[in-house]
Parts: C-alpha cells; sequence; structure tokens
C-alpha cells in the first residue's frame, strides 16, 4: 500500500479501518489500554529471523510501519505465508501475491482519507482458523467478540514467539503477556485456557524464508518522494541530528504510546513528524565491562530484557510496565525524554544512576545524569536541536541490592500511584552507597536525596530504617489525585523502604504479595 | 454433581449429532466469526453514501445556567455540516424516559460535567471532534451537590423515598441481646463494554427510519427516536444484531445515542453515525450506582438478627432513569438469603449533578446483598463465631414448616436449596481447615494478613415491573428444511441466540446448525422487553420454544393425515419425523408440507406466570423463582501498603438444568471477576468540582489477566429449576455477579487481623472498592 497520500498523524488503526474497510480489527479505548487494536508486525531482525510484535494500532502512527509485515485477525485464516509446519520449507502459494499485508511507500494501491472508500464489507471467512483461532473458539474464549479479535492478535504473536520456538506455554506466562488485553465478559479463564491449547492444535507458522523476500523486496521499492516530506523517519544517528536541526518544528516520536494519544484524545495535528526509531545506533544495545547502553529507540519490551538479566529482580517490575503491546511499540527512550512525574522507568534509571546522552549536530553529544535532565513537569534540558540518543547504565558492584516496588490500584498495566526504586549497596553491615528514585511524588521523577543522605554511612539497622523512613516521608509533598491521596503516597512511600529492610533480613513469613506467591501458596500452607 | 467446569476442550469440539442440543456446551452462535474478525457491530457496518459523522458538545460545569452555545468558530471549520440543539428537536425536547425528568439536549441549564448540549456533525469523525473544540459554551454556574451525603443533608431526591416494614424493627432492637451500628460506602461501577455506545440513523421515504443501535433494548430505542422525532413508533425499525457487551449500560442509554444521531440526521437529512470515544462514554453515561448504608442491628447468642433499621442512599445522579426499579431491587435484596424477622429499611433516591446511574449486572441486587452480608459478618466478629454459622444461622427456611420462609416483602421462599448448597461448598472448598489453617498462619505473619469468606446469593428473577415479563418469537421452517428464529432478545455475549437455537433445534427435533437465529429487529418482534434481569433465556427461548411447537405441531397434524395415527404419536428426532408407520426426515416432510399448504412458520408468545407485585407497597411475588449459589474466596493482604490478592476461589453456583454449560460457566466466571472489579479496583472518582477524573482505562482499571485467582473453580448445581421454565434452566445473568461479595468478606477478614490496637470484636469499617488505600485506611494505618 502506499502511505504517500496518508496524513503523518493518522493512525494504523484509522488506516486500518476507515482507509481500507478491514474493519475487524476494533477501536476500544483509543489509548493502548484495552488492546481490543491489537495487530501483529513483523520484521527482519537481521540475523535472518523475523521479529513479532503484538502492537496497539490505535495509538500506533501508520507511517511508522513502513516495511514491515502486518496481521489483523482476518488475515490469520488466510494468509497463504502462514502454513502447516509439515510443510514449512516448501515454496509458498505460486500467485506471488503477498500473504501478510506489507507495507510500504511505492506499492500500487492508493489510499486516500475519503470517505468514498470506507463502505466495503469483510468478507465471510471460510473454515481453517489458525491455532490461536481455533482455540479461542474451542475455550469458549469469545463471548460479546469485540475484544477477540485483539486477544486472538496476541495469542497469534504469542504463537510465534513462543510455540513456534518449541517453548510451552505456563499459565503464568500467558496471563503476563495478554495483560495489555482487557475482556469484561469472560473472567479470563477460557482465555488463559485458549492460550495454553493453542499449542495442541494442529501446529501452523509463517513461512519466514518467504516473508523475509517479500520485505527484502518492499525495502527496495522506491518510494513515493511525497511520503519523506511530512514524515521522516532517518536511518543514520547523523541523518537525524540533521533533520531534526533542519525541521525544529516537526514533531519528534519513537513508539507514539503517548504521542499516539495526543493525536486520539487531544485531537492534535502534526504537519510533519520525525520518527526516531529508524535510526539504526538508537536501536542497539551496546555493552562494556562497565555499562550498558541502551539506543533511545530501542522498545521497552528489549530494554527490560536486557536489564532485567542483569538484574533479576526487575522480572516482576518490568511485566508491570504497561501491557505488552505498548512494551512493543513503547521506547526506553521515548518514556525518559517524554519525563511525566509517573513514568516507571525513571525512577528505576535514576536508582541505577543512568546517564542520559544528547546529541545535536552543532554540538555533538553530552551526558548527565538521569535525573538532571528534568527541570519542570515534562520539562528538560534538552536543546531544539537536540536529541536523546542513548541511556547509559552502569552495571552494579556485586554488594548491591536493587528493588524497584510499584503502587497501583490494578497489579499488571496500570500506572504507578508511587513508584519506588531501591538500590543500596549494603557491606560490613554498613548502607555504603544509597541510590532510590521515586515517581508519583513531585512534578518530575526525583531522587529522594535527602534519604540517600540518611542511609548513607550508616549501619544497615532496623534504628537507620526507621529514622530513614521518615525522612522519605518528609522528603516529597506528593498531591491528591483519582490514584491515590498525598498521605497515601507519603504512607507508603516509607512502608516501601520497610519492606526493603525486612526483604533483606530474610527468613521468617514473606515481607509481600510477590514473595508469597514466589515461595508457593501451597507450600506456605 | 456435574464435575468441575474447567475444560481445556469440551466434548463439542467434535459434532455429536446423535445427542439433543440442549444440555450441551456448543460453541457460541457467532465464535468462528468473531475470531476472524468478520462479526460486525454497528460500527463495521458498510456505510450509506453522504454519511456524516457527529462528536457531542458536552457540559464542562456540574450544574449551571446555559445562556447561550457560540457555535461559529466550529462552523467555519473544514468538513463541518452543522450543529444541533435542544431548538432542533422536532418533537417532545424531553427523552420519553420512565421519569419524563431528561431533555434530549441541555435547555436552559447543564445539571453535570459531561451531560449533552447538542452535537457537531461533519464529514469525518475526527473532524467533528476537533470543531466540538470550538465550541463556546456561556454557563452561569450554579450550587452543585456531589456527593450522597450533601443529598441526603439537602434531601435533594430524584424520587420519593421508600419504606419497608416487616414486624416491629424498634421492639425487635430493643429486646436483642447484643447490638451494632455502623456506616459504609460502596462505589459505583461503570460498565466499560468494550465496544463504546454507538447508534447510526438512516432517513428512508416517507418520513421513516432505519435506527442501527447498539442496544438491549431496541424496542425503547424505536419508541425513543419516534417520540423525539414526533412520528408514530411504526415509522421507525431498529436493528442490531450484537451488542459488544451491555451489562445493563446499554438498556437505556443507547436510546439517548440513538435519539440524538436521527435528530441530527433529521436536521442534516443525511445519515448520521455517532459513536462515542472512550471518554466520552464515560463522561456521559450512568452508572452502577454507588450507596451509602448506615445499619443498627440486634441479634441473639448465635448471630441470628433479631431486630434491623437500614438505611440505603442510592446517588442516583440528575434523572430517575432506572433509579426507582434499581432501588426497589436494593431493598428486595437486603434480606439475601437470610430470615429478616423484624426489619424496617428506609430507601433513599437522592439526586446529585453527576451523570445518571442506570442498570448494570445486578440492577441494585447486589449493593442489597453486600449490606446484610456486611452485618452479618460483623456480627459474626462481634460475637467471636465463625461467619459461616451466623449466615447458617439466619438462613430462610427450607419450606414453610418454620415459618421462617416469608420475605420482608410477603413472598414465600420455596425453593431455598441453600441449606444443601452452603453445606456441601463449605466441604469441597476445606472452609473450616483453611479457616484454622489461616488462623495459624496469620499468627505468624507480621506483613501479610490472609482472610476467607463463603458468601451466599439468593437472587429473584423476573422483572418487578410485572408488564415486561413477556415475550414474543417468530420461527420460519423455509423449504429446505431449515429454519430461521428470531425473538426479542439481544445478543451481548451472553450466548442467547445460542440458547435460543438449542432450544429450537430440539423443539423442531433438527440439528444445530440447521437453526439459524437472526438480528433483534422491531419489525419482526414488536414491542419487546429490555434483555435485561438476567430473564432473556427464560422469556424469549419461552416464545421461540412455543413458535417452534407451532410448527411443529402443524407438521406432526399433516404426518398424523399421511400415516393415520395419533399427532401424539410423531416424534421429532435427530432430523427425523418418526411416526408409528414410517420414519421420514424432516426435509422431506418440510418440503411434503408446503406443497400441501401447511404453514411453516409461526409466533409464540410467553408471559411469567404467577407473578404479582403492589409498586406502592413493595409488596407481592414479584419474582418467578429465585436463582442460588456461593463462593468461597480467599485473599491475602498487605499491611504495609494495602494491596491485595484474591488466591483461591471456589464457587458453586444453580444454573437449574444448564441448557449450555459453558455458556453458564462463562458467565459464573465473568460475573464473579465483573464483581470482584467492582470490589477491588474499579474506582470512580468525581473531584470537587463534579469532574469524573476517572474517565478512561488508564485511569479505571477493570480487572485484567494477571487478576484472576490461579485457583478458580466451578461447579453447578444439579438440580433442575422447582418451577416450569423452559429445559429446566435458570437465570444465570446476574446472580454470579454477587458472588464476588465473598471477596469482600474475606479481605475485611484478613484486615481484621491485621488491625492495629483495634478490639477484635469491632466492625470493620471498609469503603469500596477496597483499593490498596482503603485496605490501609481500613487497616487503621493510613493518616
Amino acid at each position: 500500500m502506499a502511505l504517500g497520500n496518508v496524513p503523518p498523524d493518522r493512525t494504523l488503526l484509522e488506516v486500518l479501518r476507515e482507509d481500507l474497510g478491514c474493519t475487524g480489527t476494533k477501536e476500544g479505548c483509543g489509548e493502548g489500554d484495552c488492546g481490543a487494536c491489537t495487530v501483529v508486525l513483523g520484521e527482519a531482525d537481521g540475523h535472518g529471523k523475523v521479529r513479532y510484535s503484538a502492537v496497539n494500532s490505535c495509538i500506533r502512527l501508520a507511517h511508522s510501519i513502513d516495511g514491515m509485515a502486518l496481521w489483523t485477525a482476518e488475515d490469520l485464516a488466510e494468509d497463504p505465508l502462514i502454513q502447516p509446519v509439515a510443510t514449512f520449507h516448501k515454496p509458498s502459494r505460486a500467485d506471488g501475491g503477498l500473504g501478510a499485508r506489507s507495507a510500504g511507500t511505492g506499492m500500487d494501491m492508493q489510499v486516500h482519507d475519503d470517505s468514498e472508500h470506507r463502505a466495503t464489507t469483510p468478507p465471510v471467512r471460510a473454515a481453517g482458523l489458525h491455532p490461536a483461532q481455533e482455540a479461542m473458539v474451542q475455550c469458549h474464549g469469545s463471548q460479546c467478540g469485540f475484544c477477540t479479535p485483539g486477544f486472538v492478535m496476541s495469542l497469534f504473536g504469542m504463537y510465534q514467539n513462543r510455540v513456534c520456538q518449541g517453548q510451552s506455554i505456563s499459565r503464568a506466562q500467558a496471563a503476563q503477556d495478554l495483560s495489555g488485553n482487557l475482556c469484561r465478559c469472560t473472567g479470563y479463564r477460557p482465555i488463559l485456557d485458549a492460550a495454553q491449547h493453542m499449542a495442541q492444535l494442529p501446529p501452523m507458522a509463517v513461512n519466514e524464508a518467504d516473508l523475509l523476500q517479500k520485505l527484502e523486496l518492499l525495502a527496495l521499492t522506491p518510494q513515493a518522494p511525497e511520503a519523506n516530506l511530512a514524515y521522516i523517519a532517518p536511518a543514520t544517528q547523523a541523518e537525524l541530528l540533521a533533520v531534526r536541526a533542519a525541521h525544529p518544528q516537526a514533531h519528534v516520536v519513537a513508539g507514539a504510546t503517548d504521542v499516539g494519544l495526543w493525536v486520539t484524545k487531544q485531537h492534535r495535528q502534526f504537519a510533519q513528524v520525525l520518527d526516531v526509531t529508524r535510526a539504526a545506533e538508537l536501536r542497539r544495545i551496546d555493552e562494556t565491562p562497565e555499562h550498558i547502553a541502551i539506543g533511545a529507540a530501542v522498545t521497552l519490551t528489549e530494554a527490560f530484557a536486557r536489564l532485567t538479566a542483569q538484574w533479576p529482580s526487575l522480572a516482576e517490575f518490568a511485566h508491570r510496565f504497561a501491557g505488552l503491546p505498548v512494551r512493543n511499540s513503547g521506547t526506553l527512550g521515548g518514556n525518559v525524554a517524554n519525563g511525566s512525574p509517573i513514568g516507571d522507568s525513571m525512577p528505576l534509571l535514576i536508582a541505577l544512576r543512568a546517564q542520559v546522552v544528547l546529541a545535536s549536530q552543532a554540538r555533538g553529544e553530552r551526558a548527565l545524569p538521569l535525573e538532571a535532565l528534568y527541570t519542570g513537569y515534562r520539562q528538560n534540558v534538552m536543546a531544539a536541536d537536540e536529541l536523546l540518543v542513548r541511556i547509559v547504565v552502569p552495571k552494579p558492584a556485586s554488594s548491591e541490592q536493587l528493588k524497584a516496588y510499584k503502587i497501583s490500584k490494578r497489579f499488571d498495566d496500570d500506572i504507578s500511584a508511587v513508584c519506588l526504586v531501591l538500590n543500596l549497596d549494603i557491606a560490613d553491615g554498613t548502607v555504603q552507597r544509597a541510590s532510590i528514585g521515586a515517581g508519583g511524588v513531585a512534578a518530575t521523577p526525583v531522587r529522594a536525596q535527602q534519604t540517600e543522605a540518611a542511609l548513607q554511612g550508616q549501619p544497615w539497622t532496623e534504628a537507620t530504617v526507621q529514622q530513614a523512613m521518615r525522612v522519605l516521608q518528609a522528603e516529597f509533598s506528593p498531591i491528591s489525585d483519582m490514584r491515590a491521596s498525598g498521605d497515601y503516597r507519603r504512607t507508603v512511600l516509607g512502608n516501601l523502604l520497610q519492606r526493603f529492610w525486612l526483604e533483606s533480613q530474610g527468613g521468617g513469613a514473606p515481607a509481600s504479595i510477590a514473595q508469597l506467591q514466589a515461595t508457593h501458596l501451597e507450600s506456605a500452607l | 454433581m456435574k464435575p468441575s467446569t474447567n475444560p481445556t476442550v469440551p466434548d463439542t469440539a467434535l459434532p455429536a449429532p446423535a445427542r439433543a442440543a440442549m444440555g450441551q456446551s456448543h460453541f457460541h452462535e457467532s465464535a468462528r466469526a468473531q475470531v476472524a474478525g468478520a462479526a460486525q457491530y454497528i460500527d463495521d457496518l458498510p456505510e450509506v453514501k453522504g454519511t456524516l459523522y457527529a462528536a457531542p458538545i458536552l457540559s464542562t460545569v456540574a450544574h449551571g445556567t446555559l445562556n447561550g452555545v457560540d457555535a461559529s468558530a466550529a462552523l467555519a471549520l473544514p468538513g463541518v455540516r452543522g450543529v444541533v440543539l435542544a431548538a432542533d428537536v422536532p418533537g417532545d425536547k424531553i427523552l420519553a424516559a420512565f421519569g419524563h425528568d431528561e431533555p434530549v439536549f441541555a435547555v436552559e441549564s447543564v445539571q453535570f460535567v459531561g451531560q449533552v448540549i447538542g452535537l457537531v456533525v461533519a464529514d469525518s469523525v475526527m473532524q467533528a471532534r476537533r470543531a466540538v473544540r470550538a465550541v463556546k459554551l456561556d454557563i452561569t454556574p450554579l450550587p452543585a451537590v456531589l456527593t450522597v451525603q450533601d443529598a441526603l443533608q439537602a434531601q435533594s431526591y430524584v424520587l420519593p423515598p421508600v419504606l419497608v416494614r416487616r414486624g416491629d424493627a424498634a421492639t425487635g432492637l430493643a429486646q436483642s441481646a447484643h447490638r451494632l451500628q455502623g456506616a459504609f460506602e460502596v462505589g459505583g461501577q461503570e460498565h466499560f463494554y468494550l465496544e463504546g455506545q454507538i447508534a447510526y440513523a438512516l432517513p428512508l421515504e416517507q418520513k421513516q427510519w432505519w435506527i442501527y443501535s447498539s442496544t438491549q433494548h431496541p424496542g425503547e430505542v424505536q419508541h425513543w427516536v419516534a417520540h423525539a422525532l414526533g412520528i408514530d413508533n411504526h415509522a421507525v425499525k431498529v436493528e442490531c444484531r450484537r451488542l459488544g457487551g451491555g451489562f445493563g449500560g446499554k438498556e437505556t442509554q443507547a436510546g439517548h445515542l440513538a435519539v440524538w444521531a436521527a435528530v441530527a440526521a433529521n436536521k442534516l437529512g443525511r445519515p448520521v453515525k455517532l459513536r462515542l470515544d472512550r471518554d466520552e462514554d464515560f463522561m456521559v453515561t450512568g452508572k452502577r450506582h454507588p450507596f451509602a448504608y448506615e445499619y443498627d442491628v440486634g441479634f441473639d447468642d448465635t448471630g441470628r438478627i433479631t431486630g434491623l433499621k437500614l438505611q440505603m442512599a442510592a446517588n442516583c445522579g440528575f434523572s430517575a432513569d432506572l433509579s426507582g426499579p434499581v432501588a426497589d431491587r436494593a431493598v428486595f435484596h437486603a434480606d439475601n438469603a437470610y430470615y429478616l424477622s423484624d426489619v424496617e429499611i428506609a430507601s433513599y433516591r437522592c439526586k446529585t449533578n453527576t451523570q445518571s446511574h442506570t442498570a448494570f449486572r445486578g440492577f441494585g441486587g447486589p449493593q442489597g446483598v453486600i449490606v446484610i452480608e456486611a452485618i452479618l459478618g460483623d456480627i459474626a466478629r462481634a460475637l467471636g463465631r465463625d461467619a459461616q454459622d451466623v449466615r447458617l444461622a439466619n438462613l430462610y427456611g427450607r419450606d414453610a414448616s418454620e415459618g421462617l420462609n416469608v420475605t420482608h416483602y410477603q413472598m414465600a421462599v420455596e425453593d431455598n436449596i441453600l441449606h444443601e448448597l452452603l453445606p456441601q461448598l463449605e466441604q469441597t472448598a476445606n472452609y473450616r481447615q483453611r479457616q484454622a489453617e489461616i488462623a495459624a498462619w496469620n499468627a505468624h505473619s507480621a506483613v501479610l494478613k490472609r482472610g476467607i469468606a463463603i458468601t451466599p446469593v439468593k437472587f429473584g428473577i423476573s422483572f418487578t415491573a410485572t408488564l415486561f415479563n413477556q415475550a414474543g418469537a417468530l420461527v420460519h421452517v423455509y423449504t429446505d428444511g431449515s429454519v430461521q428464529v428470531n425473538h426479542g432478545g439481544t445478543e451481548m455475549g451472553q450466548g442467547l441466540h445460542t440458547k435460543v437455537a438449542q432450544i429450537v433445534a430440539d423443539e423442531l427435533g433438527v440439528p444445530l446448525h440447521r437453526v439459524l437465529v437472526t438480528a433483534s429487529d422491531t419489525s419482526k418482534v414488536p414491542n419487546a422487553s429490555a434483555t435485561a434481569a438476567s430473564s432473556g433465556t427464560d422469556l424469549n427461548g419461552r416464545a421461540a420454544q412455543y413458535a417452534a411447537r407451532n410448527v411443529r405441531d402443524n407438521l406432526a397434524s399433516f404426518v398424523c393425515g399421511l400415516d393415520g395415527c395419533g399427532a401424539g404419536a410423531i416424534r421429532f428426532v435427530g432430523g427425523q419425523v418418526i411416526s408409528p408407520k414410517t420414519v421420514r426426515s424432516f426435509d422431506a416432510v418440510v418440503k411434503e408440507a408446503y406443497a400441501n399448504r401447511i404453514q411453516l412458520w409461526s409466533d409464540g408468545f410467553y408471559r411469567t406466570p404467577k407473578i404479582h407485585y403492589d409498586k406502592a407497597t413493595l409488596t407481592g411475588r414479584p419474582f418467578y423463582y429465585f436463582s442460588y449459589g456461593a463462593a468461597c474466596s480467599e485473599v491475602v493482604i498487605d499491611t504495609l501498603t494495602g494491596e491485595s490478592r484474591v488466591l483461591k476461589v471456589d464457587i458453586l453456583h444453580d444454573v437449574g438444568h444448564s441448557i449450555n454449560p459453558a455458556i453458564d460457566v462463562g458467565q459464573i466466571e465473568g460475573g464473579f471477576v465483573q464483581g470482584m472489579g467492582w470490589l477491588t479496583t474499579e474506582q470512580l472518582v468525581w473531584n470537587d468540582k463534579g469532574y469524573l477524573s476517572t474517565h478512561a482505562p488508564s485511569t479505571y482499571k477493570i480487572p485484567a489477566t494477571g487478576d484472576i485467582p490461579e485457583h478458580f473453580k466451578v461447579d453447578l448445581w444439579p438440580e433442575a429449576n422447582r418451577e416450569d421454565n423452559v429445559g429446566g434452566s435458570k437465570a444465570v445473568g446476574e446472580p454470579p455477579f454477587m458472588l464476588a461479595i465473598s471477596v469482600y468478606e474475606a479481605l475485611r477478614n484478613a484486615i481484621a487481623a491485621g488491625r492495629s490496637g483495634e478490639a477484635p470484636a469491632k466492625p470493620v469499617v471498609l469503603t469500596a472498592p477496597a483499593t490498596a488505600e482503603n485496605v490501609l485506611r481500613a487497616l487503621g494505618r493510613l493518616g
């Protein structure tokens, strides 16, 4: 399809539903919180494989999928590239058609923002459902059916990423991968059943060799010139900074998991968009013996995978950061640059003493502590020609203990009322160094400097902790809002420090629900 | 007992043609289309050329005088075709709602933040929404009533208070061995149907209309649209193939959308589609009624209630809507399963400057059940007795023999199965042993505390407004032997169409796949009641059964004539028509009957027997029967933060003889989880200006996959409905919602174990929903 006539701020869901008449994908909330609009993207991972990501099409800018494969619920049962695994290595059907909807500029189908094109009826699909679909039918996973296409697509992502890799899907894994999809009818049990049941059905898989070939062809197809003016996605950091300098008014986006809402909820329009996610340097994770350097456009999924490998205690915190479709689109750099006081990655990165690297064409790069980036509510020190290019996280000392706590109304996929990340270096019974990041307590993500001072150099005792709790509770004046009262936030900040203390003591009764669940309720009984 | 119904692969994965349809876990009739994105909702339908799109103009003030609307800037924007205001309503400018107290569009005054003042209509949805931002409202603010307490203080009501008495509460209380007083509040709940409210209005020739509406009540949409346009009902056809969830939220609220779209289409002479954005849906439409309670209860040493004075104040919002019957049902369910000898219930229907609260699964029942369950929990704590024993001591009698089976509204409970059901659940859930283990565990756990509770439900089935308990259906048999059914109910995911098809298939003895249920349509079955009150299958299933029976009788008579036998000797089974002489295929009989000019289609009509009810005194037999169930829930709380998790749930629920066990289990699990959301994570927060600050899923949290307990077991009670109901079944839509009150009680038990410095006998005051903050407050560890 050609995206030449599509405005730069048009969402993928609008293009699917309104321009192409593909109404199988639904809008439930228009903000990436319900998952009804979930689709799966496929892109070459650079190592001869395809990377599959379930994403929210409602807040994804249409142009951002240029050159990728896209599947919707309508595609699964009829895409010739999805084949029984027994025939996986055989050539696909000789019709030469693109199986998956492949998006790219320069193909022959024009899309206009024109209501005349809307009135198309999706044909009724024949039998031969994909295992993700068949399992949902067999397990009674759909009732009203409105969330169903989104669940099916998350299941399809799970199928390609896990079942096709020979992994079995546990209940907990299924619940985590589906935490960005809401259902109001079933109570989820049958859907979780379906997630586990789909591996029992006759296997199918995407013919990746064929798909990669098609994606390569697509990349070689000449681009329609007008596509490059309104939506710019440079391939290197140097080009990116040049464009940034030349078009300071262009709206910078990465995964658009927040910017998408400015379009759908605030009805804002962008004449020109600068997409940072195609710049190779910004998509890399580099490592030295001392540091992990995460490119600003690395997705939250990939960034948290790397951080969790280094700090296994972050696993729960990582999967509680939004839902999977948001983590698959959203970027660590986007979360940091956005600077929301309730974003969860900043307290973590502050506690980890991360540095942000800003770059401009004129002045090159500069590095500063992450907390120094912010000057006020969603305000930062970046110049008009500057971009955040990477986040550098020092590797831990062996005596460091890292705990990331998040309090929200719902366990999964919720915004923190309070987020507290404590990174304490305790050796010889003394706090050698304390690094504490907090969210939801001030106009920006902050470092709890007074509390750090109250701990640093002190013996690691209950008395020290009690004293530090009082300091922490007095250090901030959090507001009351719909997530929690200021009183609650203050009280819990201190109590979370107490939880850290209790957990550090080990033994005895579990000090948190997570610990209880980890030690298995049954054996605790 | 049927086995636990957590099937990974049900036995219907393979067709079993030999079995009759009813009683089998057939897949939802649209499942295969739904998973492939091929099931169409209103916004998916092909649009008629020239369709325009509307967006609502909302009040930004909770209460005020509406001096004027300046839309000039909006009208100047590209693509904008017009602005629609109250003056554009050709018929009655007041909606044809229950209380006739809601304007179609605000006139002269605004009554809540989010009230619809008008629409902007444009060539695209986004053009319309952007233009709304350019509309300037001139509103002079007036004092607003925002909370139920303020409304009580100001005696601000949408309907007069109702007092229901039985016995002598004052004397009962005075003579009681023990007394407790308490007060608490339970929040409302947003429906959060995944498909937002939508209507698509198409003007036809000669002032006739075709309305596509995502509605639980097409007949009311028809009536409201005709009323607002000033035309006859017969000129309006309303169609709805399916809803993307309803839960009560599209019972009356869908009518507003349809009227707004139709008024706009009438003004502009073009088809108009109105689809609310999720935030608008939250801001505009009503929710479950928040309630505030005060009680004074007397009881004996066993915990038996000997006197009760109860005040229930419902926050109804700015208009009556369905608040009268909702508050009535709360009164009817304030006994839940328990005999209250001397009781006085005062029910206040408070008017506030908020959204007009409306039907939501349970329809006031949950707000009635929770208060008596909370009272019993507090009584158990006061006496130091196990709450299960206190509950058992208060149950209605098995029958009339002990004189303990008449409700406070004078209906005899004739089908009480809780004396058997509760002990059975207690045993299968291993409640007593777990209770002891939890107490021991809590004694050694400083931070975490666990709690467990069993609560029952007894839910009255029938619309309390007796007239709504009627239904019609049409069964058409075509000459190829295929069958089409149409009935007055709507399919919103609950599986109504699937169950009706099963009923009709068995009545005609044909395989299920030969029966097709078509879209709800006011031009097919007229004057249908809302699909609500859990009654969809009871009413429409019976009507369809009767319609099919008429056709079957016609065919039987015809075959009798051929074979010279009595009509009673003809059997319809397995796609065959069997007489003592011959076996013919159903299709062959149909073909032959058609050739002999036999009527192959029929209507069917059903009205629920036995029910009657006096609206003035709230007495009589409002319900045909009761549905029962019970749940055992175990939770853990963190006393440092107030966070909680539901760990284990065992449910034993009564659906009579299930027409479709998988669908019924789906209703039970889905209802339970929705109820759990109401009581745990789903918090509606209005700020001090009356603005709903939780108006999207980013801030309003319905349960997600991770909230489901690891152990979640549902069993079905094996007994048939003791009243004559279709297939021996019982209604299932709403009753399981109230099983989640066991979570609330388990939380209060855990809180009791974790309170610092409180006497263990003191009531636990837990504001619902039990957010971490509310739990921490109930623990006495906040502020």
